[in-house]
């Protein structure tokens, strides 16, 4: 109930994204009549001066971002914010988390609502090019799939003709449905519903015979259902490539860099054996150079990127290696890492050298 | 009074003219000055507003403009009154939410004036019991937020059993949480010249009735209407019909696959929203039913009987057009509500023009021109009611001397 009336809040919200659009960097505007220069080009000192990162997350999809018990947002989502927060100001605690839909997340981003958002978003090319974003790494590899009960019988995508398909608007998802349908003429039956807790309380009412989403995202909505959620199929049938990640605003290079090399640090961390228990250890006597370089033991790497040389331990200390990340989150789910192991176990995870 | 006094040739001499003096102390000086400064001001904050923007957005890399509109939508929607398919551009499938959005609203604000006018007579019925319930209804529900409203009555739909179980209480009709399926003719050019001819019947029977008032007014003979009204109205679609055929093939629901095909459809969705916009304004116009009637005075009631006429006509001829005075003005806010209403159809699925317009604006990244396209929609429906409800309250307002 509540969710619904947030959810209309959303739009209120959208409105005050536009709003903010018209209003707010006017006099910045006028202070920098050169269209060249970006009015957010300074999202690092802004964060600084403020003391804290402002990180858009999803309302409550379990295991990425979702409140626990006291109300703390947990998840992997919620993890990557607390790591840049690490990095950038020593302390992952320094986060606020801002509430965003699928619907207002874009527009609280363009107007400055929030830094970074961290809401499993997919990367796209009109979404990188025409909305004026960046995304600096791919934290999740993810892609769209469908569930049905598993009494229907239905064991493959192609079977799926005639079937009343829930679905989200405003995502990725909506587009790729119909083009699925489209490319294998199958038609459907969409019921489209703006918020996640109204969508999935449709399908699992029985208003419609398949929930389409990203994987994990079904992996999710399946284990909060309890052990109700057995009475639930994923179907093998990946239909698109979701590459999920943070996002920044386009035009502040400094800032992006800092968000890769966050998530880089990370993977490099797992490849390199370091965790959260070992990583204070491993600063001060692991013999491999770029160990050194990346826990800043030797070389400048930090003030490259403009921060404190052991800004990776920080980092690391906050919310451990990728790989551990990934299993504290999502292992509870049953989410395997498929694709996101790392590139020397297979999967495409894989960081940049640190020299 | 204009036409008494301008008989009088004083009046009609222009004021003498005084010569207009460059000074604060002149009047019309003044009025000049603060004009010209407010439109002034106007327009530099909207010129401040839109540049700004347009600059802003230029900065960020935001996409402007209304060129989306001819792109492929790729988005799909589940009800539609015209033809639509993923692969039509942004602007067809907007028009299909403007469709969806004044559907929901025509049919809602005609039962909505139907069960008001119903349960407001029934509020001052004599019959205790009907009273009562009628005083309950309207406190219980128009006491209640409607976004509550219409998620209980989603919820309740939902809770029917699947199609597999479908409730079937007449052959061919299936009640599920899939929706209501009927039997549904299929649809021909007979029909269509059917559906013509029962408007050009309807027509008819008005200019009918229109000259046997003329002539009752010249002879004073009472004429009967309706034989020939019933004729026009019934037998001429008829007639037409039979006279091209009388097809008759009826579409009926079959369940194949994983829901029913075939027949008519009326979703879930569109039927929770429609029963909550309908029930909740229909309170409103209870009331205001009520108060119309209580605002013509009771001598009104024995002064007709008094004349001889019948209960029939003293409501029809001397009541409700009183009535209708008081009742036409608070009405229109009514229909307009209830249509502005229809947007929180996102709540529930239901693809009006809002759950359609945000998508769009989602896709896009264009969020100005997707608000902007949603307020231009609501504001020309409010307008269009607006002008006809003025319209119509303008003919019957009372003549006045």
């Amino acid at each position: 109930m509540f969710g619904t009336i947030r959810a209309l809040g959303a739009t209120v919200l959208t409105l005050a994204g536009v709003a903010a659009v018209l209003l707010p960097s006017a006099a910045r505007a006028q202070q920098q009549p050169a269209p060249a220069a970006a009015p957010a080009a300074n999202t690092v000192e802004a964060i600084r001066s403020r003391g804290t990162l402002l990180c858009g997350v999803n309302t409550g999809l379990a295991g990425f971002s979702a409140p626990d018990a006291q109300g703390q947002y947990r998840g992997f989502d919620v993890d990557f914010c607390h790591a840049v927060a690490a990095a950038l100001l020593g302390d992952p605690g320094k986060v606020r988390f801002v509430r965003t839909t699928t619907q207002n997340r874009f527009t609280a981003l363009q107007s400055g609502e929030v830094d970074i958002l961290s809401r499993n978003t997919t990367w796209s090319f009109s979404r990188d090019t025409a909305l004026g974003f960046d995304f600096p790494a791919i934290t999740f590899y993810d892609g769209q799939g469908f569930m049905v009960r598993a009494d229907s019988g239905v064991t493959r995508g192609s079977e799926l003709n005639g079937a009343t398909v829930c679905v989200q608007p405003g995502t990725t998802t909506e587009q790729n449905l119909a083009d699925w349908a489209r490319a294998n003429s199958i038609q459907i039956q969409p019921v489209v519903i703006e918020r996640l807790e109204e969508v999935t309380g449709a399908f699992f009412a029985g208003r419609c015979d398949v929930f389409t989403t990203d994987i994990s995202g079904l992996a999710a909505t399946r284990a909060a259902q309890g052990p109700r959620g057995e009475q639930y199929r994923i179907l093998e049938d990946v239909i698109s490539k979701e590459p999920l990640g943070p996002v920044v605003r386009q035009g502040d290079p400094r800032f992006r860099d800092i968000v890769a090399w966050t998530h880089f640090a990370m993977v490099a961390a797992e490849e390199f054996g370091i965790t959260q228990q070992n990583v204070e250890q491993m600063a001060q006597n692991d013999p491999r150079p770029e160990v050194q370089r990346l826990l800043g033991r030797t070389g400048e790497l930090g003030q490259m990127l403009g921060l404190p040389n052991d800004w990776a331990v920080k980092v690391i200390k906050a919310v451990g290696n990728y790989g551990e990340a990934f299993q504290r989150n999502l292992g509870p789910l049953g989410i395997q890492r498929g694709p996101n192991r790392l590139w020397t176990q297979g999967g495409l995870q894989y960081a940049p050298p640190f020299r | 009074m204009s036409d008494a006094t301008t008989d009088d040739p004083r009046h009609l001499r222009a004021p003498p003219r005084r010569p207009i003096r460059l000074s604060w102390s002149d009047e019309r000086v003044r009025g000049l000055v603060w004009q010209v400064l407010v439109v002034g001001v106007v327009v530099a904050i909207v010129w401040w507003l839109v540049r700004n923007t347009a600059h802003n957005l230029e900065v960020r890399r935001i996409a402007t403009g209304f060129g989306f509109l001819g792109r492929e939508a790729g988005l799909p929607i589940g009800e539609h009154v015209i033809d639509y398919s993923p692969t039509d551009t942004y602007a067809r499938a907007l028009l299909v939410g403007v469709l969806n959005t004044l559907k929901v609203s025509v049919i809602g604000i005609v039962l909505a004036t139907i069960i008001g006018t119903a349960i407001g007579i029934a509020r001052l019925s004599r019959n205790w019991l009907l009273a009562r319930l009628a005083s309950v209804y309207v406190e219980v529900i128009r006491d209640l937020p409607l976004l509550l409203q219409l998620l209980f009555w989603y919820t309740i739909l939902q809770g029917l059993p699947g199609p597999r179980q479908a409730l079937n209480p007449v052959d061919g009709v299936y009640l599920s949480n899939r929706g209501l399926k009927l039997p549904w003719i299929e649809w021909q050019g007979a029909h269509t010249a059917a559906l013509l001819a029962l408007l050009a019947g309807v027509a008819g029977a008005w200019l009918y009735a229109r000259w046997a008032r003329a002539r009752q007014m010249a002879d004073g003979r009472p004429r009967r209407v309706w034989p020939a009204a019933v004729l026009l109205v019934v037998g001429l679609p008829l007639a037409v019909w039979a006279a091209m055929g009388a097809p008759w093939t009826v579409d009926r629901p079959v369940l194949r696959g994983f829901n029913f095909t075939g027949g008519l459809t009326v979703s879930p969705e569109f039927f929770a929203l429609l029963v909550g916009l309908v029930t909740y304004t229909a309170a409103f116009i209870a009331e205001i039913v009520r108060a119309g009637i209580l605002a013509v005075n009771q001598g009104q009631w024995e002064a007709a009987q008094a004349l001889g006429l019948r209960h029939g006509q003293v409501l029809r001829l001397i009541v409700l057009p009183q009535a209708l005075r008081v009742i036409v003005p608070p009405m229109t806010s009514q229909y307009l509500n209830l249509t502005k209403n229809s947007s929180l159809a996102v709540a529930i699925g239901y693809q009006d023009i809002v759950s359609i317009a945000n998508t769009t604006l989602n896709q896009t990244g264009q969020a100005i021109e997707g608000i902007a396209i949603i307020m231009a929609v609501y504001l020309t429906i409010s307008l269009s009611i607006s002008a006809f409800m003025n319209w119509y309250n303008a003919r019957i307002a009372l003549v006045e001397r």
